[in-house]
């Protein structure tokens, strides 16, 4: 067993692996090692498939593929009104993954929504890709529901008092996304340029799309 | 099962801290390393989705609480392995297989790994002859249930009122499946509950949250 940290510590960057190009591996990094190398040895797994495996969730998928269907949203209303309600196919439809069962939940004026997994670390992979470490970790998980004003402070979002906050806890196969408002003083953007306003933390519901004038910054 | 993994509603883990959307999904090799032998282990149909979750929540809640996520999956996946007689702690210590390999449903190969980010039909979604006992809009209470084992139902709302926001249709029931006894599809909800009914006078009325939940984890409200 590794060391007692403390709970689940926010970045990993304590762990001794070889930052610098040094050698000494850390106790876990042996065992992982070890463990591959009995994978492989017994057929169960081609280590050309891990290889592919981290390829394809590192590199294929990650929050930019949301971004393009968001500003799909905001530019097409007929792709809105089929994404609030077959988000599955909507999304399938611009190219990205299906194999999951996909909900989009609009934030309005009055209304916004937050997207948690207290049980575990379910995520949009189509659209997010693979989940960020504060998403999996104790302190989101456990909050999220309980307060989520004050997590989204910690992200520094002050929402005025009054506004309808819905927190969708992922405990099925279902997968939530927020389709977060169009900023205002976007009229003349094409879906490029407003998918460049679209952030991760936006379609999690712990953020706002970026301003025009955040993203000249 | 009531273990460290069901968080909701916990108190003293300290603030949430952001990270840049730029930042790296994972912070060391091992941690892609593991990531991928999960992923391809589960592959093999060695266990199922709802037995490898089951791995994870059901570590010592000390031990769960003080691992890091990828420590967490890893250990579950020692487990996992060994539970099946797939590999031995042993053999981990050795580097090498000491016994000879256990027996596994497939072995995937690396060039199907392209079409793994599935297409068509989600994974879970399955036909439920009976209709659905519940409407849309209809007030439900979350069953009062302690199971040792497998769960999807969170402490947190269990026993409270809330009311019918979604139909999903027939998805795989976890509680069965993690126990190898079938995949005995229910209807699955979305059951939307107020912050007070939760959390108690004095919450914010403003805040509702939702759970996804399968037909047997409700009973009608009276």
């Amino acid at each position: 067993m590794p060391p007692a940290r403390p709970p689940h510590a926010h970045h990993d960057h304590d762990h001794d692996h070889d930052h610098d190009g040094g050698t000494q591996l850390s106790e876990i990094d042996l065992r992982v090692r070890a463990l591959e190398s009995v994978l492989v040895e017994k057929g169960y797994v081609h280590p050309a498939t891990l290889d592919a495996l981290i390829e394809t969730y590192e590199k294929k998928i990650g929050p930019r593929n949301g971004a393009h269907v968001v500003a799909r949203a905001w530019t097409d209303p007929a792709y809105r009104e089929w994404l609030l309600s077959d988000a599955t196919a909507a999304i399938a439809a611009l190219g990205y993954p299906g194999g999951q069962s996909m909900v989009a939940v609009a934030n309005t004026p009055t209304e916004h929504n937050l997207i948690v997994c207290t049980l575990c670390s379910c995520y949009p992979w189509p659209v997010l890709g693979l989940p960020p470490v504060w998403y999996k970790s104790a302190p989101y998980r456990s909050r999220a529901v309980l307060d989520p004003r004050g997590v989204l402070k910690d992200f520094g979002l002050d929402l005025p008092p009054g506004t309808q906050i819905k927190v969708w806890d992922s405990t099925a196969e279902i997968r939530y996304f927020v389709l977060p408002e169009r900023p205002e003083g976007t009229d003349g953007m094409d879906e490029a340029a407003l998918a460049r306003l679209v952030t991760r933390d936006s379609m999690i519901g712990v953020g706002l799309p970026l301003t025009p004038a955040q993203a000249a910054q | 099962m009531n273990g460290a993994a069901d968080m909701g509603g916990m108190m003293g883990f300290g603030p949430v801290v952001p990270d840049a959307e730029t930042d790296p999904l994972f912070h060391a090799e091992w941690e892609r390393r593991v990531f991928a032998m999960a992923i391809a282990m589960a592959r093999t149909g060695a266990w199922n989705l709802d037995m490898s979750r089951f791995a994870r929540e059901s570590l010592p809640p000390a031990q769960y609480l003080s691992m890091t996520y990828f420590e967490i999956w890893f250990a579950a996946l020692e487990k996992l392995l060994a539970e099946r007689g797939l590999v031995r702690a042993d053999e981990i210590a050795a580097g090498r297989a000491l016994l000879p390999p256990g027996r596994v449903p497939r072995i995937g190969q690396p060039d199907e790994v392209a079409g793994i980010l599935g297409k068509g039909k989600p994974g879970t979604v399955r036909d439920v002859e009976k209709p659905a006992r519940y409407v849309v809009g209809e007030r439900v209470r979350m069953r009062n249930m302690h199971p040792a084992t497998h769960t999807r139902l969170p402490r947190y709302v269990r026993g409270r009122t809330g009311v019918i926001e979604l139909n999903h249709g027939g998805h795989v029931f976890p509680d069965s499946n993690a126990l190898g006894k079938g995949e005995a599809p229910q209807w699955l909800y979305t059951v939307r509950f107020a912050g007070p009914e939760l959390w108690g006078a004095g919450t914010d009325p403003a805040l509702s949250v939702s759970v996804d939940a399968w037909e047997s984890y409700l009973e009608a409200a009276t």
